[in-house]
């Protein structure tokens, strides 16, 4: 139970610095801003990875291996095209 | 690959993790906060990934983790599939892409929570119940954003109508299916070996993905596809409640947040509730509001000459772009004549709505593939005092945006959505492929207006044209 109540404090302390940061965002910047925290989001690629490198079971470690898949197209790509989006504004950037 | 490290490092493997998560979570912080700004975003990101990379690697030196033909696999193919995915889309295919990534995402998160219980077996009897009811939710939310955003992907592909599916009580049908699916996981508390009532649990989940997205109209899928990259992020962090890790649980709140906020914004733009949104089944749908009273009104249409001469000889110009212009991949067209307007020295604008595109912000990152100068892009609230003294406005593929009903006409279904105030410049020029209504499905009646001329065609044809005649004025 301590677990629980500590990981709770954990999410909503996160959960406010989420909003904290993000608010103050520029529009110009929200699809990127929304591709790269959705990014963010494929973290879950660490859970994925103990459930397929540990040996309890052969189901368990094709199951781990689909969500390291799944969660790796997310995380990848994700971040690679947001880094696509953004380098069009720094190009401009330089411009100036 | 502990195993590798030498015996008397051994011990503070597991708080080298930990110290090596905070400092991953850190990179998160930093990287969400750099975003912040066009000067620094590009490395925000960057730094966001290497605090990913970060996590990752540290990860593969937890004890638990003896085999890796599995990880290295998984890695590689989930990897080249995301190259492939983030090289070759196309900037105007962003939310699906988004949508698609999303849903992936959501969908890692509840086939960890399966694994997790898998892996425990039958010494999942052993879990605590807050474990195994996080688990649970964690399956809820993962497989909600995984077919919710499958469906939203094939809403704005048009593999599935635009349209909103609707039946009879839907609402409350979706409601009591959620709470069934909470009462399920209850159950499963108390009953953790029970496969039937795991599968039971999975499927309709899934299931209330789909029901859940399909009554909402494709002019609404952005607002969607921010609130699904919330969910995942819940589910994230559900996945982190389950196996206890708290760069899981901090990550999966950061993103939880940051995709309400965003939700948040775009409801805002469009001045409607995210409920509205959810059950309004709106979008797509409001034909029947506007047909009655086109009635036998004209429209006058103008020709790419006169539209060269009306341009050239204004001093101001204010271009008004919407995700028609993307469609019609015209904006690098729209560049060359914005220029050569320039040239003649006429001082050129952009006005971008918040939801021009389909996304916010979508518009600016179509108009930078172009490059288009940031100091001429405008947002709403600094563009409208401008509209009075505008010669001409150029309304290329936007429609709902400039559409004067959301002021006027209380009956009309975006009335009170901010609007782009283009009536009040001395001439509006719309592009447009034909009279049909907007993504939202509603009639625009600044196409009849006196001061509007249309200019009929497709939008990189009809520029082209206008650059040509702009051209031959000289």
């Amino acid at each position: 139970m301590e677990d629980l109540i500590f990981n709770l404090f954990i999410f909503v302390l996160a959960s406010f610095v989420g909003f904290e940061l993000i608010s103050k965002v520029p529009p110009t910047l929200h699809t990127p801003l929304m591709s790269g925290a959705n990014a963010i989001s494929g973290i879950t690629v660490i859970g994925a990875v103990v459930v397929a490198g540990s040996v309890d079971g052969v189901y368990s470690q094709w199951i781990g291996f689909a969500a390291i898949i799944f969660a790796t197209i997310n995380v990848v790509g994700g971040f690679l095209v947001t880094d696509r989006m953004l380098e069009m504004f720094k190009k401009k950037e330089d411009d100036q | 690959m502990s195993q590798f490290l030498p015996e008397a490092f051994q011990t503070y493997i597991p708080m080298l993790i930990q110290l090596f998560y905070l400092v991953a979570m850190a990179l998160f912080i930093f990287g969400i906060k750099r975003l912040s700004s066009p000067a620094t975003a590009r490395s925000g990101n960057q730094l966001a990934a290497s605090g990913m990379l970060l996590g990752i690697v540290v990860t593969l030196f937890d004890r638990e983790i003896v085999t890796f033909e599995f990880i290295i696999a998984g890695i590689v193919i989930g990897g080249v599939l995301g190259v492939i995915a983030a090289r070759t889309v196309k900037m105007t295919a962003m939310p699906e892409m988004v949508a698609i990534f999303n849903g992936f995402g959501g969908g890692a998160s509840a086939i960890v929570a399966w694994g997790e219980l898998t892996r425990a077996g039958a010494d999942v009897t052993l879990w605590a119940g807050q474990d195994l009811g996080t688990a649970g939710l964690g399956i809820l939310i993962g497989s909600l954003t995984f077919s919710g955003s499958f469906i939203a992907f094939g809403k704005l592909q048009g593999f599935i109508s635009g349209r909103p599916i609707t039946f009879i009580f839907q609402n409350y049908f979706n409601l009591v299916l959620t709470g069934a699916i909470l009462v399920l996981i209850g159950w499963f508390i108390s009953d953790p070996t029970n496969m039937p009532l795991f599968w039971t649990i999975f499927g309709l989940s899934l299931f209330l993905g789909i029901l859940t997205v399909l009554p909402i109209g494709g002019a609404d899928m952005p607002v969607v596809i921010s609130l699904l990259n919330s969910y995942s992020g819940i589910a994230a962090s559900m996945a982190g409640f389950v196996i206890n890790n708290n760069l899981l649980i901090i990550s999966g709140a950061l993103v939880g947040a940051a995709g309400l906020i965003l939700t948040n914004i775009m409801c805002q733009a469009m001045n409607r509730t995210l409920g509205n949104v959810l059950f309004g089944a709106f979008g797509g749908g409001g034909t029947a509001v506007a047909a009655d009273d086109i009635g036998d009104k004209s429209v006058q249409k103008t020709f790419a000459d006169d539209v060269a001469i009306q341009c050239s000889y204004a001093k101001k110009v204010v271009i008004v772009p919407g995700y028609g212009l993307a469609v019609a991949q015209a904006q690098h067209t729209l560049k060359e004549v914005a220029g050569l307007l320039e040239e003649k020295g006429v001082t050129v604008k952009y006005g971008i709505h918040p939801v021009a595109g389909r996304m916010p912000g979508h518009m600016n990152v179509l108009l930078a593939e172009a490059d288009v100068p940031y100091d001429q892009l405008f947002d709403m609230d600094q563009i409208n005092p401008e509209f009075k003294s505008t010669d001409v406005v150029l309304i290329i593929g936007a429609n709902d945006v400039v559409n004067p009903a959301a002021k006027t006409n209380p009956g009309s279904p975006i009335y009170g959505m901010p609007v782009l105030n283009v009536e009040e410049a001395t001439r509006t020029i719309v592009f447009k492929r034909s009279l049909s209504p907007g993504f939202a499905g509603i009639d625009n009646e600044l196409f009849y207006a006196d001061n509007n001329q249309m200019f009929f065609g497709d939008a990189k044809k009809s520029l082209q044209a206008l650059s040509t005649a702009i051209k031959e004025l000289d």
